[in-house]
């Protein structure tokens, strides 16, 4: 499946060079949601560099994930303001509400957590962002409160989708 | 679009200082936009309708603008088009989002700050459009030339935020749609575009910009007309202007919220810089974490094209710039030049040496110049209003205008631009209004993890590049982050280390291997006494002996700007709060009582419930008490890592 | 003209010239870890660093060119200081077990601790940890021990162009690696050990098969058989104190008979041989219309770069074996057959300048039958010397010996194949003698000698002009293929050495890579050459008789079979 979408992206830009390769892995991520090998190996080819450097250079970039993420991928913000504020404690509440460290995803695909740089959103710290909607001025409780939300609501999209 | 910024221009912020399009300057353009300025030109232009303002910013949608922005389109397509509703970037002041602006013909436009649900600004609307107090009064008005204003309402420049403000970059931040390019156009947009290529060489703009004083405002603080002129003089056919705003700070927002509340000043300001130095493309690095800048810049890119103002034959000149958008990938060390460069052309974000400089050989080895996006934002005013004007305000070696960041333990948080050698106590407690709760204020820091923090004792200082240095500080790209009593110097500093070494390339030795020890450093103070072997204690003193040395070595021997300054937040605070250190090190406490593995933590009788769940989920099974009775910490066993606190529902668990 | 001032006195330099390089000409010692001659500098180490008047930071000599005016200590105390802290973070962060590691006396981070006198560690705390990578026959990586000074990923990308290992991560946790972290069995890696021969520490080393040769040394069961590439004899003394190029060939037979090896054999017999059947291939293919230019076959790290980046070009490959598997067929086959012996009894060992020919010796073209190997195990000249420490052995106190018959003679044409140009210059002087009869007058091609990358020559051989041309450094064999490929160069013959320098640098040799030695190890192999009583390899007498007695004549039915092969286009992953 992949693939598929890869030869679709790169179909496009049939005379790319070595500088596209970025612009690249940000398209195929967006639309797989991960870099898989696969993917990763195409570019190369198209790009006629091997498949080492852009795995190199995928690696390096704190964008981009090998693995997908879950239907609510949460990011932490790690910036100063936040960090006055109590992110530390707001991650923390992630963790054990969510039973899983950042960077992982539930083993029922529902979460994902991943700890981001300051995502400038300072004046509202401390500040997470789930699916890119940021929620501003968190709390240990408030965090709970979100993540019933949550659930909730994926429960409720699944038992709709059972009737 | 009912757009035209009566409160703009009211507010010095017309950067032509010609509020009405100059149509001489534009007999070279094209039809449409010649039609769009002639449009503009109508006296009926912004009259008419009631408008209706929606600071929607990245900031302003978190703070719940989204559900505001809901509302009142619905109230507006049930009164089929007799208003307008405005998207406007961010204003400046996060705490008063979501803000929600009216503005009536013939009065001016008042804002009302905190609109927290669709009621209340339905409510307000409708009491706004049929005449009608709401039961809240507006935070604020606009002054209106036209218009008397209204009684017992605060002026916009009046108010404690913004009064002690000079808003030159953010003149339009908030104000104009940010989406129509006529808005930015008729408060005198493109006009130092359209006035340098008909009237002034290239060298003449590198001159006014050299002479005007001004200086990077990324960081490092080098004057920009020097840079644009060694570019200038380089005889290369392919050159690069590239803007960074790669805004990588933690704790710095400015950029992103010019680009969302004003993208015409910085494409303005971007073309005119690759016309200064003769670059025919121009790029613009952004942060993928910034995706509706992205869409603004993208947005008015097309527009700016469509009129003529980028690419081929600008304004039927000869001259030509491409702007193309490349957005980062989420590496803080591509605010490096080389690193920067690196990632343009498809390669991992490290720094090379220097020579050869990116001016003379960058972007695939053409000659490029690299400024942020504030200094680049600066540009079209200096061009339309000549370097005097610009250096006129400021102190000695710094320049015109900063833009900062104020975010932390301030009761109003947000952007503030204020002139060069404002004191910072006036930033700290003016605008932001002092540390909420009553808390004592300990530090700002500023600079982020290049720069430092600064006591309470030196508040006074002028903000310039000088000053901030001889107090261990740098200006930096402009977070500027309040901390109280409640903030842990050390554990500051610890933070910045961490953060660093996380962002650390990894390729030179000193960068790499020394932020990794000096975050080691840091952590042995930090951690539990209970768990510490004799042999960490040694180390924890032994390191701190090393603590200096290593710094210096850091700071002499690293290959770029982030290895050279990574020291710095552990220098100031070692500078200025020795005795928090020494509390840490010797007694081993926090004073500020933030490390959480120095402190005691007790269960309250009144609020434990008995739920098990701390003991349950206590690593060190320090927590006793059966099921529905009050629970205890045995704190010889605690070894303080604060889960207690976390996972207690009830607030029981305190920690001293 | 540029003058400075290094440590107050006055000096003279050229423009663009860089302080590291006028620093070392003033003979004053710099450590460096992470420059490389020639190569663009990296400035990752910063051991380089000096100090420069008005400069606010350390300045990295390797980088900085030389200005007018400039006014630079070198060894000051903040300098010292500063190269010491380095020293001491990286140690920091390095395995302790220098007493069980490979390179133990042989280490640029050993040698610099040492240099600063760090005795006590004043930085403690975590150090990176990492599996070792054992997959590939040839090569070992450890990544604990990795400095990331970087010198293994620009050789493998700007010297070979094959780019099997990058830096992979970032910051504090950025490893050199291969593509998905996978092992360098499944990479492009050519086992070509140029890494190794850079590498400051032993983050990269070779296969070590000194244990296996051991073994079967001592199982008296087993006949042992070695033989010793024409590269080797001029190299090894460098590792029993002799000076560079110091051709200790009767020597090193000695040792290894004291070794217990049953047979010593010298490789530069299969060397003539290759000759003889590769000069055929060339005349018949220029008759016969088949597929030019012909390229040699003897260099395993070079087959595998056609048959992963050039399928296409596989059949201008030579279908040669290498001189190391022409002889491991012939003892096997031939050799057994007439001694006697059955072959799985055998134990052939061969000594080489190269860690790829591991790999080629465990290929499964290269074996007799069955799953038996012709090759059983191969040493690399480092490997050799250590094996004669561990087992007491003093080379420099032995008389020499010669190489035992029938596969112990070899004309010097088979000695030259150690040096890049070796190869077609003992081919050019049989195909002289198979197309004209007579033999040249003057044997030598001096257009072929030497350590460039590429060097062409257009030969006249009896009226007909042969274009050949040598490369050495994949990268060099890169640029060339593209030439032809495009069609600018009209070539007939090539000859490809992986090795910068061909097997005289090859990445088994005793660690150094300075030009100059390199140099002076090729030009010991010229002296034999010009001193040897039979130049030829079709003069050969023990070839000659080769063919008489067992193979009738080259590119026969028997050749073909036991000393061609043919090679496939190998997927891998990049």
């Amino acid at each position: 499946m992949a693939l598929n979408t890869v030869s679709d992206v790169l179909d496009r830009v049939p005379h790319a060079k070595r500088d596209a390769l970025i612009p690249l892995l940000q398209e195929i991520q967006e639309r797989d949601g991960f870099l898989s090998q696969s993917a990763m190996k195409a570019l190369a080819a198209r790009l006629g560099l091997p498949a080492v450097k852009v795995y190199g250079v995928a690696t390096f970039y704190n964008q981009f994930r090998f693995h997908s993420v879950g239907r609510n991928h949460i990011q932490v913000c790690r910036g100063t303001a936040c960090h006055v504020k109590g992110s530390a404690a707001v991650l923390e509440a992630l963790q054990f509400e969510l039973g899983i460290e950042a960077g992982a995803t539930t083993r029922d695909g529902l979460f994902s957590l991943e700890v981001v740089s300051c995502i400038g959103a300072c004046g509202l710290a401390p500040v997470i962002s789930i699916n890119g909607e940021f929620h501003a001025a968190l709390t240990p409780e408030k965090v709970r409160a979100l993540l019933n939300d949550l659930r909730k609501a994926a429960k409720g999209a699944h038992d709709e989708q059972l009737a | 679009m009912n757009s035209l910024p009566e409160a703009a221009a009211s507010h010095n912020t017309s950067i032509s200082g010609c509020a009405i399009p100059d149509p001489a300057l534009f007999a070279d353009a094209g039809a449409s936009l010649r039609a769009a300025l002639e449009r503009l030109g109508q006296p009926s232009a912004g009259n008419g309708k009631p408008c209706l303002y929606v600071g929607a910013g990245t900031c302003g949608l978190g703070a719940g603008a989204g559900r505001v922005l809901d509302a009142i389109r619905d109230l507006a397509s049930v009164r089929s088009g007799d208003v307008n509703v405005v998207e406007v970037g961010c204003i400046g002041l996060c705490t008063a989002e979501p803000l929600l602006e009216v503005a009536m013909p013939g009065t001016p436009r008042r804002a009302w700050d905190c609109v927290g649900n669709a009621a209340e600004a339905v409510a307000i609307v409708n009491a706004a459009l049929s005449g009608q107090p709401h039961s809240r009064p507006p935070a604020w008005q606009y002054r209106d030339a036209h218009a008397q204003p209204w009684p017992h309402i605060p002026l916009f420049d009046e108010h404690p935020f913004f009064a002690p403000q000079t808003r030159w970059v953010l003149a339009n931040c908030g104000i104009i749609d940010p989406g129509s390019i006529d808005a930015y156009l008729a408060g005198g947009g493109y006009h130092a575009l359209a006035h340098a290529v008909r009237e002034m060489p290239p060298a003449e703009v590198c001159e006014q910009i050299e002479r005007s004083g001004l200086r990077g405002r990324g960081g490092g603080g080098f004057p920009t007309g020097r840079k644009w002129r060694i570019a200038l003089q380089q005889s290369a056919a392919d050159k690069y202007m590239i803007c960074n705003a790669d805004e990588g700070d933690p704790g710095a927002f400015m950029d992103r919220a010019v680009i969302e509340g004003d993208p015409h000043r910085l494409i303005e300001g971007l073309v005119l810089a690759s016309y200064a130095i003769g670059a025919g493309k121009a790029i613009v690095y952004i942060r993928a974490e910034y995706p509706l800048a992205i869409q603004r810049l993208h947005e008015a890119i097309d527009q700016a094209a469509e009129y003529g103002l980028v690419g081929d034959n600008i304004l039927n000149s000869g001259v030509n710039v491409e702007v193309i958008i490349k957005k980062g990938a989420g590496a803080f060390v591509c605010g490096e030049e080389t690193a920067l460069i690196h990632s343009i052309e498809g390669k991992r974000g490290m720094p090379r040496p220097r020579p050869p400089f990116p001016a003379e050989s960058g972007v695939f080895g053409a000659p490029s110049i690299i400024n942020n996006v504030e200094t680049l934002a600066n540009v079209p005013a200096i061009v339309a209003n000549g370097w005097e004007w610009f250096a006129a305000a400021g102190s000695k070696d710094s320049k015109g205008t900063k833009v900062f960041a104020l975010s932390g333990k301030v009761r109003r948080t947000g952007l503030v631009e204020i002139v060069m050698g404002t004191p910072l106590r006036a930033i700290v407690e003016q605008m932001g209004g002092g540390t909420p709760e009553d808390r004592t204020f300990k530090a700002v820091q500023i600079g982020g993890p290049s720069g430092g923090c600064i006591p309470a004792q030196h508040l006074d200082i002028p903000i310039d590049y000088e000053s901030l240095k001889t107090v261990g500080a740098i200006m930096g790209s402009g977070g500027l982050v309040v901390m109280d009593d409640r903030n842990c110097m050390v554990d500051v500093a610890k933070f910045f280390m961490d953060f660093i070494r996380r962002e650390s390339c990894g390729k030179c030795i000193p960068c790499r291997e020394g932020t990794r020890r000096m975050l080691e450093i840091l952590k042995a103070l930090t951690t539990s006494r209970k768990t510490e072997r004799n042999v960490q204690a040694l180390e924890r003193f032994k390191g701190i002996l090393t603590l200096d040395s290593l710094a210096e070595v850091i700071r002499d021997t690293s290959l770029c700007g982030l290895g050279q300054t990574a020291p710095n937040p552990v220098l100031s605070t070692l500078r200025w709060f020795r005795d928090e250190y020494e509390a840490h090190i010797f007694e081993r406490r926090c004073p500020a009582g933030a490390c959480t593995a120095l402190l005691t933590f007790s269960i309250n009788p009144d609020q434990c419930k008995g739920c098990t769940l701390c003991a349950r989920k206590c690593p060190a099974d320090a927590i006793v008490g059966s099921s529905r009775k009050t629970h205890y910490v045995v704190e010889d066993k605690c070894i303080g890592c604060g889960t207690c606190v976390t996972v207690c529902r009830f607030k029981a668990v305190t920690a001293q | 003209m540029i003058s400075l001032e290094i440590n107050g006195k006055a000096v003279s330099a050229q423009e663009n010239e860089t302080l590291l390089k006028v620093i070392r000409d003033q003979g004053i010692r710099i450590p460096t870890l992470c420059h490389m001659e020639e190569l663009t500098p990296s400035g990752a180490c910063r051991l380089c660093v000096v100090e420069v008047d008005g400069q606010r930071g350390l300045t990295p000599s390797c980088a900085y060119p030389v200005a007018d005016g400039m006014k630079v200590r070198t060894h000051s105390p903040r300098v010292l200081r500063a190269r010491r802290t380095i020293v001491e973070l990286l140690l920091s962060n390095h395995p302790d077990d220098c007493l069980y590691c490979v390179r133990n006396n042989q280490c640029d981070l050993q040698n610099l601790a040492s240099e600063f006198n760090v005795t006590d560690r004043r930085f403690t705390g975590k150090k990176k940890t990492g599996p070792m990578d054992v997959s590939s026959p040839s090569l070992i990586r450890d990544p604990a021990k990795c400095i990331l000074c970087g010198r293994c990923v620009r050789v493998c990308e700007e010297i070979q162009q094959v780019s099997a290992i990058d830096f992979i991560g970032r910051g504090g946790s950025t490893t050199v690696g291969t593509l998905f972290d996978g092992g360098l069995n499944t990479s492009t890696c050519i086992n070509c050990g140029q890494c190794v021969m850079v590498c400051p520490t032993a983050a990269l080393s070779e296969q070590d098969s000194i244990k296996d040769v051991e073994a079967a040394l001592d199982d008296p069961e087993r006949i042992v058989i070695v033989q010793h590439a024409p590269s080797v004899s001029v190299t090894l003394g460098e590792s029993l104190g002799l000076k560079t190029g110091a051709d200790c060939d009767g020597i090193m037979t000695a040792a290894l008979r004291r070794l217990g090896f049953d047979w010593v054999f010298d490789t530069g017999f299969t060397a003539d041989l290759t000759i003889m059947e590769e000069a055929s291939e060339l005349a018949q293919r220029i008759s016969d219309g088949g597929v030019l230019p012909m390229m040699t076959s003897c260099s395993p790290g070079w087959i595998k770069y056609v048959e992963q980046f050039y399928p296409d070009m596989l059949p201008n490959l030579s279908s040669c074996k290498s001189p190391q598997q022409m002889m491991g067929a012939l003892i096997k086959g031939w050799f057994a057959g007439r001694e006697s012996i059955d072959p799985a009894r055998l134990y052939s060992v061969s000594i080489m300048p190269c860690t790829a020919k591991k790999f080629e010796a465990q290929r499964p073209e290269m074996a007799q039958s069955g799953s038996q190997a012709d090759i059983d195990a191969v040493l690399t000249t480092r490997e050799l010397a250590r094996l004669l420490r561990r087992r007491g052995i003093e080379p420099r106190t032995l008389s020499p010996e010669a190489a035992d018959s029938p596969f112990g003679e070899r004309a010097t044409a088979g000695k030259i194949f150690g040096a890049s140009g070796g190869v077609m210059e003992a081919a050019l002087r049989t195909a002289h003698y198979l197309l004209t009869g007579t033999d040249l007058e003057d044997p030598r091609f001096l257009a072929l000698r030497g350590p460039q990358g590429l060097k062409e020559a257009a030969v006249n051989i009896g009226g007909l002009t042969v274009n050949v041309a040598v490369v050495s450094g994949l990268a060099n064999a890169a640029r060339l293929l593209t030439d032809v490929r495009a069609g600018k160069k009209s070539v007939h013959f090539i000859e490809v050495m992986t090795c910068p320098g061909g097997c005289v640098g090859g990445g088994g040799q005793p660690l150094d890579t300075d030009p100059a030695r390199i140099k002076a190890r090729m030009q010991a192999l010229y002296a034999i050459d010009r001193n040897g009583p039979v130049r030829q390899s079709h003069a050969n007498p023990s070839v000659q008789r080769l063919y008489r007695e067992y193979l009738g004549a080259p590119l026969s039915e028997r050749s073909h079979h036991q000393l061609h092969t043919k090679y496939q286009t190998r997927d891998v992953d990049g």
